[in-house]
């Protein structure tokens, strides 16, 4: 039956008689061709219609033969009935002309008493008629879809003889606009409509509402980089300045012994850090422009003092530091201090009105890099986002309200500090928060005051004191979004359906 | 950081109260440890089979708690349970100490040697146990995988003293290795551990030498071949009364700081800790070891005060810092100071900035009082290459393009040979140590990133439109790190079409962003006054011949070449396995600073 004349005819059976059994009006057409044609009258409201689900008991092919040939037992039966003498099991096969209906067959019909053994061992039936009941349950399901008790119904379906089926027909009705003809509809609004004033009478066809709208090939910002944009956005806010992090290579001299991280320091391990292998090594920490005057080695010479001596009123590590192995170069290494180190060592060159170096407050966020075994979080990349205050008078209960007021700005309350371990800073304290969906406190960052051993080295006053903290861009990102695998957030491998579908990112709220 | 594994009974029982989980967690944190694993909430059978166990985190630099013995006296001090103890040398009753001389020949190869011996231990099987562990948690952190300090222990009535500590080639040093019951030279003994999964990390440390350490007493019996392997002949045992401990090394700060933690560790188990005399004049090392002094310093009041925002007396600072293990006294002469005696176990006190963190544990982090952070106001400002970036990223998403966030190292292929690009040399910074090859350089350009992505997406539909910007690096010798990053935009369409129009309207619409205007080549070429933009054709091996053009930017009355735009060379579409054709454009930014 061609689809397109489908609706008609619906309209027209349903004139004749309403309600209507779909099973019964159109038994042959395809369910999907109905459904369309159902669905397009229904939409314009010419008709309506619902829904029936039931349960049909089909034959299975095994099924099927038993209803035509009737069971197997049966069938033994039947030919040993007409043998008079008896058949050999040979014989019986032949006739049957199945080894394995005859197999299952003679079973069962010894079972019910059918047939019987004769003295020569030929077989041999013992009734002259017998009920099959089998055949009899077949041939009504054929007829009727189903069988009066659904335990044989059940029996049934585990014998594999009748699978159950789910069949859906419909129930037809004529709608409040129902009519012979399907009426033309207006899908859209158009030019010359609005030109010939047809819109005032045209029929319009029903708009689907739950459907959803045009796609629109949107572009879309990194979510991750959304997420950077908040950070940077809370930083603006608070007055810090964004510092320069345009070096993915640094010295071994800025990433670490600026930080008075020791040479033998674990992070300095090959197994931790990535070093170059060309170029070879870097120049000692100098001037890359004119206007720069410092003192650049009476530096070098003060953090090799405050390492291997100790100076500023600290013992040092007291080991023979290397001038070698500071030039070595890396990349740049799980933090981007090495940058708050040279935008501090620019301070302490800076007079403010009161000649003294002004306060200052300074952020990056920016990749940093670790030479790590890459696993679900854990990349040799992520981000790093850092912040340091330089003032006069600095107190420790004032670094924790600032984290209080910084992360607060994120969502993140009821922040506890704990004691830590960082060569740079002294006192260290990570951070904590109260994650409501894990229950239990959460490490959300790092933060401390800078050393005296590394702050006094470049010329800062020593009543200037230093606060700084760091957290990576990905952790709060993963906790916040739900995300496990760190791979699914950076690199190339990220879906760009993640990027085009990831929501605006608000960190305050949700 | 190290995790330290420390029976519960055995620690509450040292603390003398019963701890919940959530309880002992608290006291941690606020310590300054970790609580890692209650291994009675464990339900791994592993766990399940040992009584209860405390696995707890340790900081870096606290060398001290490295063992049970450790944590247990640090938390006792903490709490107020007892002050730390004073440990003394005593001399044996003959006032003859054990000799240990260092040869020459050992400057070639480790030339420190320290040493001490505990009279009279016992041991249990956990004090032997805890003892072991010691060592190896030393040997893993500030020994640095042994390299910079080894430690031997010996049962001191196997053995006879004055010892000797040389260097020999390793044929004539010959000895039954700790554990083994064959004898061996130390050449052989490289061989016999090159597959030893415990102690094969080592042997590098020692094996290209020509003469490698070894420690004898006055029988020429090897005590040990450091760092590696002590001898079997002087093993000790539960049963051992007298270890003999001798401690090789680079390292002369370490050498001593590891002594004194054994003997503060270990020394309360011993009736007596007893020095040694170590000769080495070839090198003016030769001293009695160890030194269980404390280190005194000067700490001053209101530094300790104004940091940690406190406001309290000397005594009570005193009293409080008595909890982290110091004894502190105020000092006679000035009312602001403090004498500090910092004891053998605080190896991490190097300033009094150390003092003043110890102060504000003592005191709690969290009940210190709040001060507002705002003491200056200082002015925002994003930094200049940031804000022309994200003026490109804007525009380009606002164009339709999904930007994206590969990874900035590659591999040397991916950067070169994939995009038809020869390696000049002195290029591309290049890294030493990469765990695998997708790791081997910094790029130089953002098409490999931009290209894997588009790879690793193939199941979307096609077109794609996806850029980036951020930095590549190259080497620059002119630059104190010898090399340099530079600011890129980069975009790539992959379609059923080339895109060649896309990629050149997005990058005519970022140039019209940026106030560039789009200039006729030939104005641009004689007039240097006139400022925009024009492309010309160029041939370059990664995109089709005929089928890409460079950027040309007349800005500040200077002419440069900024990028690069063309449909991809089908050859290079087959490396980043891409199945329909990609355009792609790259434009230097920071001409635009």
């Amino acid at each position: 039956m061609a689809s397109a004349d489908l609706p008609i005819e619906i309209l027209h059976a349903l004139d004749k008689s309403t309600p209507l059994l779909s099973s019964e009006a159109f038994p042959n057409v395809k369910f999907l061709d109905l459904k369309s044609a159902l669905d397009r009258l229904a939409s314009r409201e010419m008709i309506r219609y619902d829904t029936l689900e039931r349960e049909e008991a089909i034959l299975e092919p095994e099924g099927e033969q038993i209803a035509a040939n009737g069971s197997h037992e049966a069938r033994v039966f039947e030919v040993l009935r007409k043998a008079v003498e008896g058949l050999t099991v040979q014989e019986l096969e032949k006739e049957i002309g199945d080894k394995n209906i005859t197999k299952l067959g003679q079973g069962k019909a010894f079972k019910e008493k059918w047939i019987s053994k004769t003295k020569d061992g030929k077989l041999q039936a013992t009734k002259d008629s017998i009920d099959d009941l089998t055949q009899q349950q077949m041939q009504t399901i054929q007829n009727t879809k189903t069988l009066p008790d659904p335990k044989v119904l059940a029996e049934l379906k585990k014998r594999k003889l009748v699978r159950m089926e789910k069949v859906i027909t419909f129930k037809l009705h004529k709608g409040p606009k129902f009519a012979l003809e399907i009426p033309e509809e207006a899908i859209d609004l158009t030019p010359e409509m609005i030109a010939n004033g047809s819109w005032k009478t045209v029929t319009w066809k029903p708009y689907n509402f739950k459907a959803r709208g045009a796609d629109q090939y949107a572009g879309a910002l990194h979510p991750l980089n959304k997420v950077r944009a908040e950070f940077r956005q809370i930083f603006f806010e608070m007055g810090f300045e964004e510092m320069p992090t345009d070096k993915y290579v640094e010295s071994g001299f800025w990433n670490f012994d600026a930080l008075f991280v020791p040479q033998q320091h674990p992070a300095r391990d090959m197994q931790d850090t990535f070093f170059i292998s060309d170029p070879k090594v870097a120049d000692p920490p100098r001037a890359e422009s004119a206007e720069d005057k410092r003192d650049y080695d009476t530096y070098w010479d003060d953090v090799r003092a405050v390492h291997q001596n100790g100076k500023y009123g600290s013992i040092g590590y007291r080991y023979p530091w290397s001038g070698d192995e500071s030039l070595r170069l890396v990349l740049r290494r799980t933090h981007t201090t090495a940058i708050s180190a040279n935008m501090l060592y620019k301070l302490a060159s800076k007079k403010g009105p009161d000649g003294r170096p002004p306060p200052a407050r300074y952020f990056s966020i920016d990749r940093v890099f670790r030479n790590e075994t890459v696993d679900n979080t854990h990349l040799a990349e992520f981000h790093q986002v850092e912040g340091v205050i330089a003032d006069y008078g600095l107190t420790l209960g004032g670094l924790m309200e600032f984290m209080v007021v910084f992360f607060g700005r994120m969502g993140l309350t009821d922040l506890k500090f704990k004691p830590a371990y960082n060569p740079y800073t002294e006192p260290s304290m990570e951070i904590f928060a109260w994650h409501q969906g894990l229950g239990k406190l959460v490490e959300i960052g790092n933060s401390g005051m800078f050393r005296p051993e590394m702050l006094e080295p470049m010329g800062l006053p020593k009543d200037l004191r230093v606060y700084g903290w760091g957290l990576s861009l990905e952790r709060p990102t993963m906790i916040k979004y739900g995300i496990s695998n760190i791979r699914d957030l950076l690199g190339h491998k990220v879906d760009l359906g993640f990027v085009r579908n990831n929501p605006a990112v608000r960190l305050d709220k949700n | 950081m190290p995790t330290i594994s420390v029976g519960k009974a055995e620690l509450f029982k040292a603390l003398e109260r019963e701890y919940t989980t959530e309880e002992f967690d608290e006291l941690c944190f606020d310590f300054g440890i970790e609580l890692d694993e209650d291994t009675s909430q464990s339900t791994k059978p592993e766990d399940k089979a040992q009584p209860p166990q405390l696995k707890i985190e340790i900081p870096a630099n606290r060398y001290d708690m490295l063992c049970y013995e450790g944590i247990a006296l640090s938390l006792r001090v903490f709490l107020g349970k007892q002050t730390l103890p004073e440990w003394k040398l005593t001399a044996p009753s003959s006032g003859e100490l054990q000799t240990l001389t260092i040869k020459e020949e050992t400057m070639k190869i480790r030339p420190l040697c320290s040493g001490v011996v505990l009279r009279n231990i016992e041991f249990t099987q956990e004090r032997y146990d805890s003892f072991i562990g010691l060592q190896d948690k030393l040997h893993q952190n500030l020994a640095r995988q042994r390299t910079l300090v080894s430690i031997g222990t010996h049962d001191l009535d196997t053995i006879k003293g004055p010892f000797t500590y040389e260097a020999l080639p390793p044929e004539e040093i010959e000895f039954i290795p700790l554990n083994q019951t064959q004898k061996m030279n130390a050449k052989q003994l490289m061989e016999f551990y090159d597959k030893d999964k415990h102690l094969g990390r080592y042997l590098h440390i020692i094996r290209d030498s020509p003469i490698y350490p070894v420690i004898y007493d006055s029988n020429r019996t090897v005590l040990s071949l450091p760092p590696i392997i002590n001898g079997n002949h002087s093993k000790i045992t539960l049963n051992t009364k007298n270890v003999f401990i001798e401690i090789t090394a680079l390292d002369k700060t370490k050498v001593e700081l590891v002594n004194q933690m054994l003997v503060a560790m270990f020394g309360g188990y011993a009736e007596s800790i007893e020095p040694i005399k170590i000769v080495s004049p070839h090198n003016n090392e030769s001293r009695e070891v160890p030194n269980l002094n404390p280190r005194e310093m000067q700490v001053e009041v209101d530094y300790l005060n104004n940091v940690t925002g406190l406001d309290l007396p000397p005594d009570e600072i005193s009293k409080l810092l008595g909890r982290m293990g110091h004894t502190v006294t105020p000092s006679a002469s000035d009312n602001n100071l403090l004498d500090v005696s910092v004891p053998i176990t605080r190896a991490d006190i190097l300033h009094q900035a150390d003092i003043m963190e110890d102060y504000a544990i003592a005191y709690g982090f969290n009940k210190l009082p709040r001060q507002n952070p705002n003491k200056a106001a200082t002015i925002a400002a994003p930094l200049a290459i940031n804000k022309v970036g994200d003026i490109v990223r804007l525009e380009a998403a606002v164009a339709g393009w999904s930007e994206v966030m590969p990874l900035i190292l590659c591999s040397h292929e991916e950067n070169f040979e994939w995009l038809n690009r020869k390696d000049p040399g002195g290029l591309a910074v290049t890294l030493a140590n990469p765990k695998t090859v997708e790791y081997q350089i910094v790029r130089t350009s953002l098409l490999p990133g931009l290209l894997k992505t588009i790879s690793s997406n193939r199941h979307h539909a096609v077109p794609m439109k996806i850029f980036e910007v951020s930095d590549v690096a190259f080497i620059d010798l002119s630059r104190e790190r010898k090399t340099r990053n530079e600011r890129h935009f980069a975009a790539a369409i992959m379609g059923k079409t080339s895109g060649f129009e896309q990629v050149h309207g997005l990058m005519d619409r970022i140039m019209l962003m940026l106030k560039s205007a789009f200039i006729i080549r030939e104005d641009g070429l004689t007039n240097d006054d006139l400022e925009g933009y024009w492309i010309e054709e160029v041939e370059d091996p990664t995109f089709l011949s005929g089928h890409s053009a460079a950027i040309k930017l007349n800005i500040g009355g200077k002419n440069h070449t900024i990028g690069i735009f063309g449909i991809l060379h089908p050859s290079v579409l087959q490396k980043f396995e891409l199945q329909y054709p990609v355009s792609t454009l790259e434009i230097n930014l920071e001409v635009f600073l």
